[in-house]
């Protein structure tokens, strides 16, 4: 994985509460078999017409967040199925950061996993930076991981807490897998012992 | 602390392969089950990153999400490209990475959830994944099973372990015998109608009491199966003389001194009197009627003799759901369930596609007839299970009734194949999920119980299965 790096752009608001995977990705587009790609359908049905065609008012069609690498959006992001389609959508849009006041489980964790940061804020300071998001290219919010902060455009700083082992993995890019694999005797050591108690395993 | 332990913790336990100071725990896992869906992605990671599957024995490979049903399916264009090319990964990340596998041509084909059980590759004690929610079926054998996201596919395959941390425990106790007429699915739909589709989450549940002993191991698969769809990581039922004259003689069961030490191993599954739950509910087996789904959330379930709700009965909240959900499923307040007229009846799916499930549904309708203009449709959860039920005769019973008879797959439980409803269509399904769009783009999904289904394509609405004939 990549090392997170600290970002600074702007950012697209999306007030809407609940904002599911369904949203995020629909399921015509789980079928591909790669990670890559799925940026092209984000927000598939919102952003466009069922012709191809641009819904012209939806925030990402919009000249000021076509290349937004923030989100920041309504409670509850990233709701529905376990796909991690969406995240991978996210990512591959050029989503670095989401920034809410409260996301799914799951979506969260995977989040993670994909090298995203999902910023937990409150209720307030989200909507601070909602309003500053607002204002397009003539605003720019700035999410440091390594201390822990957002800033709006007026240089107003908001702290956030983030799990200290997921913060090291995105700050070094460190995959689970890799770390799993260093524990690799204590999985040779159980395996043996777990065959001999259940052989038919 | 007492010595106590639940079937939960007990599994739990013997699983740890490592524990970190605040509690992460890997644990090892016993069987891992790959579909063509969510498989790719992870496959291409370890190929990547020069990695290998680590236990491909204990990996079992087989497509069911994008196959068609239909019987020229193994023909050339009977698939959208993009399917095709999820089935070809699959066909060769499971020979390359050398993973049992049940092709399409396989009589042993079928939904993933259907043949691992089948099979014997499920077994009492394991833990089980999938990168598929409804992997909590298997949690009917005793055995620790739940749905993964595709990046602990690929941890999966690599380590054989999976990072976690100890769920919490509920205890959902279903006390005294069914009435006739209600099944396995009125059960667990009850209970989701009881605790709603987030009462579970962050639970493992174990499902226990008199009703859950009587009934088969095929019933019980029904129970654990929509366990997620309360929210619950996995639902877990302790095993006991019938499953394990369930998985006896299973291709891929223990044989001989090996099965005798299995079968003193599986005695010890079970919650010790007295073991803490977080949680506990009690419902009355007698209290549980034939149930139906009315809008677009699991949760959404009443009795058959029930009427359509009003937004105005739920709490705020709620009320604007439930309005949207009376919207999309086009019903009006008021209505009498058995007034609600279907054009389409699914009867398969990990949920009810398994042998007894066609059984009970064939009983209903031998000597009947679908209604004229329905389209009813019948798609068994395995190719074992297509063949048994064609040597029992209950696929001329359908046929006879007007059934199609399909082969093997998930089919219409998520229309990712052919197998799709038209806009507005409105369907009783023995799935699982009656999500918008679901079935088809704007679909109309009620889920029933097999034999509610058999009776509801005869009459052409939904009915009581109990004022049936
Ligand atoms: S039958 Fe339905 S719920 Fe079961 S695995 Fe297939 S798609 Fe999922």
């Amino acid at each position: 994985m990549k090392k997170f790096e600290n970002v600074s752009g702007v950012a697209a608001p999306m007030p809407l509460v609940n904002i599911d995977t369904d949203m995020i990705i629909p399921k015509q587009f789980l079928k591909t078999i790669k990670r890559s790609g799925l940026g092209a359908n984000l927000f598939d049905e919102m952003r466009f017409n069922r012709d191809g065609s641009e819904i012209a008012d939806f925030v990402l069609n919009k000249p000021a967040y076509r290349s937004a690498e923030i989100l920041v959006a309504g409670d509850n992001f990233g709701c529905g199925s376990s796909r991690e389609h969406a995240p991978w959508a996210l990512k591959d849009f050029g989503i670095k950061v989401v920034i809410s006041t409260s996301y799914a489980d799951i979506f969260f964790n995977n989040c993670f996993k994909n090298g995203i940061l999902p910023v937990v804020l409150t209720k307030e300071a989200v909507d601070v930076l909602m309003e500053d998001a607002e204002r397009g290219e003539n605003a720019r919010i700035s999410v440091d991981l390594e201390n822990q902060t957002v800033s709006s455009t007026d240089g107003t700083h908001f702290s956030f807490e983030v799990d200290a082992f997921k913060k090291e993995c995105l700050l070094n890019g460190l995959d689970d897998i890799g770390l799993t694999l260093q524990k690799e005797s204590s999985i040779d050591h159980f395996e043996a012992t777990h065959a001999a108690k259940a052989p038919w395993v | 602390m007492s010595g106590l332990k639940t079937l939960y913790d007990k599994i739990w336990d013997s699983h740890v392969a490592h524990e970190a100071e605040d509690g992460t725990c890997l644990l090892y896992i016993d069987r891992h089950l790959v579909h063509e869906v969510t498989s790719p992605q992870a496959f291409e990671g370890l190929r990547m990153s020069g990695r290998t599957v680590r236990a491909p024995e204990k990996t079992i490979a087989v497509p069911d999400h994008n196959v068609p049903t239909t019987m020229d399916r193994e023909e050339p264009g009977t698939m959208p490209e993009d399917s095709r090319v999820q089935m070809a990964a699959l066909d060769q990340n499971a020979k390359e990475f050398n993973i049992h596998y049940y092709p399409v041509n396989d009589v042993r084909q079928g939904i993933v959830h259907i043949v691992g059980p089948e099979q014997g590759w499920t077994l009492p004690g394991m833990t089980v994944v999938c990168g598929d929610s409804h992997t909590a079926t298997h949690g009917a054998f005793g055995s620790l099973a739940h749905g993964i996201g595709t990046s602990e596919v690929e941890h999966v395959l690599a380590t054989q372990t999976l990072i976690q941390k100890k769920s919490k425990n509920m205890k959902v106790e279903i006390t005294g015998s069914l009435h006739p007429g209600v099944t396995a699915k009125d059960i667990t739909m009850s209970v989701i109608g009881e605790t709603g589709t987030a009462g579970g989450t962050g639970y493992v549940i174990e499902y226990c009491g008199q009703a859950i002993e009587e009934l088969s191991m095929e019933g019980r698969m029904t129970v654990c199966n929509m366990a997620i769809e309360g929210g619950a990581r996995a639902g877990l039922i302790a095993p006991d003389a019938k499953t394990f004259e369930y998985c006896k003689g299973r291709p891929h069961a223990p044989k001989g001194t090996e099965w005798e030490m299995a079968l003193s191993a599986w005695r010890e599954l079970f919650t010790d009197e007295g073991a803490h739950f977080d949680k506990s509910i009690t419902i009355k087996g007698e209290d549980i009627v034939p149930s139906v789904t009315w809008g677009t959330s699991p949760e959404d379930v009443l009795p058959i003799n029930a009427v359509v709700p009003s937004p105005s009965d739920f709490p705020q909240g709620k009320s604007e759901a439930v309005a949207r959900a009376l919207d999309y499923m086009g019903l009006t307040p008021g209505t009498k369930l058995t007034d609600v007229e279907i054009d389409t009846v699914f009867i398969g799916s990990c949920t009810n596609g398994r042998i007894e499930d066609l059984r009970a549904a064939a009983k209903i309708l031998k000597g009947k007839k679908v209604k004229d203009g329905m389209r009813a449709m019948v798609v068994p959860g395995s190719g074992l299970v297509r063949a048994q039920a064609e040597e029992e005769g209950l696929a001329d019973i359908f046929k006879n009734a007007g059934f199609e008879w399909r082969m093997a797959g998930c089919s219409m439980c998520l229309a990712m194949n052919p197998d799709q409803l038209a806009e507005g269509e409105r369907c009783a399904s023995t799935s699982n999920r009656n999500f918008e769009g679901r079935q088809g783009y704007k679909s109309r999904t009620h889920l029933v119980s097999p034999i509610m289904a058999a009776a509801a394509a005869v009459t052409g609405k939904l009915t009581d299965i109990r004022e049936f004939e």
